[in-house]
């Protein structure tokens, strides 16, 4: 017996209105799944910063929301809710991952704080990138 | 396209941001507070932002850019009504605002923004051995 699992969601991102629409379906999301106000701000602001990302750098792609299955309580402990977001595109890739992982690093028109940032406020954080593909997978758990 | 108002009060510009902000939109408020604080002469902004259930790192920069420009233009900046959740999130993003004031809500901002007119006022027309006393309250 284990709780109905939430339906995954993907969104496009084209736009920067898509960007926004984005942003409300994670908080949706982190809504429904319980998380504490402190903690929807975290995957809203990420997802913000990703979806911006794949707009700018991936020239547009796709955003996969994944609520992570409710275990009923006792039955496998330590397992808690979570929410994976996997950020999807076919830009030309991250050509020096560790740098574009550096504060303060930016070839675009932000702060530099995007990948590095996002990758504190999440608890866990992948990438996976070459030219044609770029996808950034993170998954915050429910504190 | 939609614009956020701007409120004239005495020397003073208002703004709220009370809806989603998409990158264009606050590109677009930057540029319509920098037209007006040239255009009304204002030397002190508030902006609210009690509102925003979000700032990520695009949006803080575009407050700290505005923050600037507005120091450059001689008109001072409060950013007000940050919500706590908020407050945590930019922190560990690693957003830092150097040169940017905040107050905690509308009222203390304008307070803020009175003290800082009226002494830069006083700073003006005082005789030259006042000039440290003015300065002391920054």
């Amino acid at each position: 017996m284990t709780t109905p699992t939430p339906e995954n969601e993907v969104l496009p991102v084209g736009s920067e209105d898509d960007v926004v629409r984005v942003r409300q379906a994670v908080r949706r999301h982190a809504i429904t799944l319980g998380f504490s106000l402190v903690d929807q701000t975290k995957l809203v602001t990420a997802a913000s910063e990703l979806a911006r990302n794949v707009l700018i750098h991936g020239l547009g792609g796709q955003v996969r929301l994944e609520p992570l299955p409710v275990p009923i309580s006792g039955a496998r402990p330590g397992l808690r809710p979570g929410l994976r977001m996997v950020f999807e595109d076919q830009g030309p890739g991250i050509p020096d991952l560790d740098r574009a992982l550096q504060d303060g690093f930016t070839t675009g028109n932000g702060l530099g704080l995007g990948l590095s940032g996002s990758r504190r406020l999440m608890n866990e954080f992948s990438v996976e990138s070459r030219p044609g593909e770029t996808r950034i997978t993170v998954v915050k758990w429910k504190a | 396209m939609e614009r956020i108002p701007i409120l004239k009060l005495g020397d003073c510009l208002i703004i709220s941001l009370q809806i989603d902000l998409h990158d264009r939109l606050a590109l677009a408020m930057q540029d319509d507070l920098a037209n007006m604080v040239v255009k009304t002469g204002a030397r002190g902004v508030l902006i609210d932002i009690s509102g925003l259930d979000m700032v990520d790192s695009f949006i803080g920069r575009i407050l700290g850019n505005v923050a600037t420009l507005c120091r450059v233009l001689d008109a001072e900046t409060v950013i007000v009504g940050m919500q706590p959740a908020v407050a945590i999130t930019l922190v560990e993003l690693g957003v830092t605002w150097d040169n940017v004031r905040t107050a905690l809500n509308v009222e203390r901002g304008m307070a803020f923004l009175r003290l800082h007119l009226d002494a830069s006022q006083a700073m003006q027309t005082a005789p030259e051995e006042n000039h440290d006393d003015a300065d002391a309250g920054e």
